[in-house]
């Protein structure tokens, strides 16, 4: 049961991942990438990382691919070739494919990962665990990461400002 | 029967095959920007399965971080998107070669 289910997520947030880079409109690519995050999400409650799942969800599925959508129907982008392949590129691109290929064939072939079974959390009071990780030993992580979205805030108001007459654009 | 370590780890490198083959051969700076989130998606999958099947909560707390960055990461990436538009008219990558020599 577990299995088919992996199975058929696995399916799912694939193709929509190839969705998402065979599309050649930008809006059916957001949408594909919006049902493969559901698909990893469905993934990762299988893993038992319930609350993982719904910050993915309330993040990326509801922040982040709108924000994409938005952009894409602001920006108007139609015209120009969908795919590049040339030279360098093409080279470029076919190397890639085959130390991808080559290192997926070793992990499959020589992996040794430790197959034994899945250890469990505490199931039910992963929240608690989180936070208690996130203030004792991720205490200045945090912090960082409060200054990064700070900083990033103020970097979008900055860019996304229009330069006043006589000013240099940003 | 629950699915092995082996096969949350292919499926995440399968899924990061996808995002950088259309880092690779897509044009439009927008579609690009949405496979390297795939490519992000896939890392974190990896770091949930193994941190589930290793009964540890590091590679889970690693993932919040993960997702806050890359919200933000979101947000200051597309600013830099629409202003290129606003100066360049276009968002694709073969017209954006100011600094090519």
């Amino acid at each position: 049961m577990e299995q088919l289910a992996f199975t058929c997520l696995s399916v799912f947030s694939l193709a929509c991942a190839l969705g998402v880079v065979l599309s050649k409109n930008a809006v059916n690519g957001a949408m594909c990438l919006l049902l493969c995050l559901a698909g990893v999400a469905g993934l990762f409650v299988q893993l038992h990382a319930y609350l993982l799942a719904f910050i993915l969800v309330l993040v990326y599925a509801g922040a982040v691919v709108a924000l994409f959508l938005f952009i894409i129907m602001l920006l108007d982008m139609q015209g120009g070739r969908t795919w590049r392949f040339k030279g360098m590129n093409a080279l470029a691109g076919m190397i890639a494919a085959v130390l991808l290929v080559t290192g997926l064939n070793t992990l499959a072939v020589r992996g040794r990962l430790g197959a034994g079974p899945p250890m469990g959390h505490s199931a039910g009071s992963s929240l608690k665990l989180y936070s208690y990780q996130l203030f004792t030993t991720y205490l200045l992580p945090v912090q960082v990461m409060g200054f990064l979205l700070l900083i990033a805030m103020l970097g979008v108001i900055v860019l996304s400002r229009r330069a006043a007459p006589g000013e240099d654009a940003p | 029967m629950t699915p092995s370590l082996e096969a949350y780890v292919m499926l995440s490198a399968a899924l990061f095959v996808v995002g950088f083959l259309g880092v690779l051969l897509r044009r439009n700076t927008l579609v690009i920007y949405m496979c390297l989130e795939l490519m992000l998606v896939a890392a974190t999958l990896a770091l949930v399965a193994f941190s589930r099947f290793n009964g540890t909560e590091d590679g889970d707390v690693f993932v919040f971080f993960i997702l806050t960055v890359a919200a933000a990461e979101v947000a200051v990436g597309l600013a830099i998107i629409v202003a290129l538009f606003r100066a360049r008219q276009t968002v694709q990558v073969d017209q954006l070669d100011s600094l090519k020599h």
